[in-house]
């Protein structure tokens, strides 16, 4: 942390930035952030970013949804207004249940979507009118941006280390105050 | 290129397996009762045993009584019902696990037609698996064909339509339903497509086995070219034949009933069941220090199809059943009142098996890369399977005299065995790598 200096790193090509991030982990540099264009298959992976809990909040939103349908059905079709449909007046949500399971379906998939999406904005820090944190266009189009902490390093030696592994732009910044 | 070599405990396994099993079913067929006198005293029998714990015969016996006490015209008519029944039943048995472990092989030969047509990266190094598993396919062919030629030449009747009496307008039995069906449900017809199917599906793995084996000293990419056609043809042709085979050779089981997406229903278990198979011998072999080149995520792959094949077979179970049980239509929803009345341990644990238990143990990313987690949820989809094909046989041929005893045990053991013997033999006839493949370097350093 102690640090202010950034020092972006610029590749054009994608197995290019793959074997930079190895070899610049591997010499214990800290990686701050990775802009990419497109998913880069494996990158995660080689940055040594954590696994995702994203699929475990899925399943419980999904559980959340299937329990919203049963109650819904349960009380709409059961206890408040039952109806003869089919003739299978039965009144008991057993009973009729296979008729409630496209919406118990259709609820869990709702939720586990819906509130996916939600997560990741909110764990991602997006939000309407956010301001951008891209440091450049360019990643945006056909560049990769590696974002290395400078920390107590020689900048120079940095340098060239990362002009070695590739790096087609290197350039060093201060760190923006909102990071 | 190390060559598997069939361990001898292996052979030792399977042959004990089918000896034993070819006995339990041998025991079966002479257990069966042959005059309407022993279907009496067994029927006594189990009204003795009211009172010893015996859940299931108390059941079915009351039911007994029931019907008996319905029947107007005495008791004989009844016996000789569940003498028919009883006599089917070690038939049965014999067909459905035959019939399991023919889907078995025809699934894998769909699954590899697919890895060839769809050009699949991921797939070469698991080929010669395949191929192995597909080895077993003219066995199974030809032990369907002779118990369909069995049931047409009367020696059984399974086949209830099959009795000729159904059909003639001036015989007693007559049943209108069933000879409305007679242009499609007639004994010359059903084998004569039995035939085509089952020489479509032979030929096609012969050559194509051929070709895969041709492609490994190939310098050109003539023969994997050859394949990817023949493959493409050979689906075609596969997904029309395999819905008439379910029509022919298990829906004709309840030959009123009808339900047009029943193909697609056994399509879904054969694959499932087929895929399966070919992750747990993959898994076997790899614990054997073969398939090196088999790497996590091909383990992954596999348990993924297994998780996204048990989701699509409950999808069109419940397809199935739903439109049904909404519909209510009287000659519809028999199907399943039998199956629920009479078969309910079977038929709901069977959901609980092949949907429930591969949804939860399969959902997680990290379990389908664990080996042993993948084999004990292939062990539950596999007798899942089982169960499926036995409700969907057992109902129509022997009605409330089920029960899973020797016959059922004996057979299921003797064709495991069998299974066992013929694919592992042919897994040691050839090189395990499909070395030939274009893709094959990039099936070897597939990653997840």
């Amino acid at each position: 942390m102690g640090s202010t200096k950034v020092i972006h790193a610029i590749y054009n090509d994608d197995d290019i930035l793959m074997n930079a991030v190895k070899a610049v982990r591997k010499e214990h540099y800290h990686i701050e952030e990775v802009y990419t264009p497109f998913p880069v298959h494996g990158l995660d992976k080689a940055m040594g970013l954590e696994d995702t809990r994203l699929a475990i909040c899925s399943f419980m939103y999904g559980c959340v949804g299937l329990a919203v349908a049963i109650t819904m059905m349960n009380y709409i079709m059961i206890e408040d207004w039952p109806q003869n449909i089919g003739g299978k007046p039965s009144f008991s949500y057993l009973e009729n249940m296979p008729a409630f399971v496209p919406i118990m379906f259709e609820m869990t998939v709702f939720f586990a979507a819906h509130l996916m999406v939600i997560t990741f904005y909110m764990r991602s820090k997006l939000w309407p009118f956010k301001k951008a944190e891209n440091p450049d266009v360019r990643t945006t189009d056909d560049h990769f941006l590696m974002a290395i902490d400078a920390g107590h390093h020689d900048v120079d030696q940095v340098s060239q280390f990362l002009s070695d592994t590739g790096a087609i732009e290197i350039s060093l910044h201060d760190k923006e105050d909102d990071h | 290129m190390d060559m598997y070599k069939l361990p001898s405990k292996l052979r030792l396994f399977a042959l004990i397996f089918m000896v034993v099993g070819a006995g339990a079913m041998i025991y079966g067929f002479m257990d069966a009762p042959s005059t309407i006198e022993e279907v009496k005293e067994l029927e006594a029998k189990s009204h003795d045993a009211h009172g010893g714990g015996h859940g299931d015969d108390h059941a079915v016996a009351d039911a007994h009584g029931d019907d008996h006490a319905d029947d107007a015209h005495g008791g004989d008519e009844h016996y000789e019902h569940v003498l028919h029944q009883m006599q089917n039943r070690p038939w049965s048995a014999l067909y459905i696990a035959s019939f399991f472990f023919f889907m078995i092989a025809l699934g894998t030969l769909a699954f590899y037609a697919i890895q060839h047509a769809s050009q699949a990266g991921w797939s070469p190094v698991l080929f010669r698996v395949m191929e192995g598993i597909t080895a077993y396919l003219p066995w199974a062919s030809a032990i369907i064909l002779i118990l369909l030629a069995l049931s047409v030449a009367h020696v059984n009747h399974i086949f209830h339509w099959m009795d000729p009496d159904l059909v003639k307008p001036d015989s007693g039995k007559y049943d209108k339903l069933i000879a409305g069906k007679s242009g499609w449900l007639n004994t010359t017809g059903f084998m004569i497509r039995a035939v085509i199917y089952l020489l479509g599906y032979n030929a096609y793995r012969y050559i194509s086995a051929k070709w895969s084996l041709k492609q490994d000293d190939a310098t050109d990419n003539r023969w994997f070219k050859k394949n990817f056609k023949l493959a493409a043809g050979f689906l075609v042709f596969f997904i029309y034949t395999e819905s008439m085979m379910s029509w022919d050779w298990i829906m004709s089981f309840d030959p009123h009933w009808f339900s047009t997406l029943f193909g697609w229903y056994v399509f879904a278990g054969m694959m499932v069941s087929a895929i399966t198979v070919i992750a747990m011998i993959t898994i076997y072999l790899k614990s054997q220090g073969y398939l090196e080149f088999v790497n996590d995520s091909h383990i992954h792959d596999l348990a993924k199809f297994m998780f996204a094949f048990s989701i699509f077979w409950t999808y069109l179970w419940f397809s199935q059943f739903m439109l049904i049980w909404y519909a209510n239509i009287p000659e519809e929803v028999t199907y399943f009142v039998t199956r629920i009345e009479d078969y309910k341990l079977p038929f709901f644990g069977m959901l609980a098996m092949n949907f429930i238990f591969p949804l939860l143990i399969l959902m997680n990313s990290d379990y389908k890369r664990v080996n042993w987690f993948v084999i004990m949820a292939g062990i539950v989809i596999l007798a899942g399977h089982y169960i499926d094909v036995f409700n969907m046989v057992m109902p129509g041929t022997v009605g409330t005299s089920w029960f899973i005893g020797w016959p059922e045990i004996g057979s299921v053991l003797f064709f495991l065995g069998l299974f066992v013997f013929i694919v592992f033999t042919a897994l040691s006839k050839k090189p395990l790598l499909a070395k030939g493949s274009p893709f094959m370097k990039e099936s070897k350093h597939f990653h997840y």
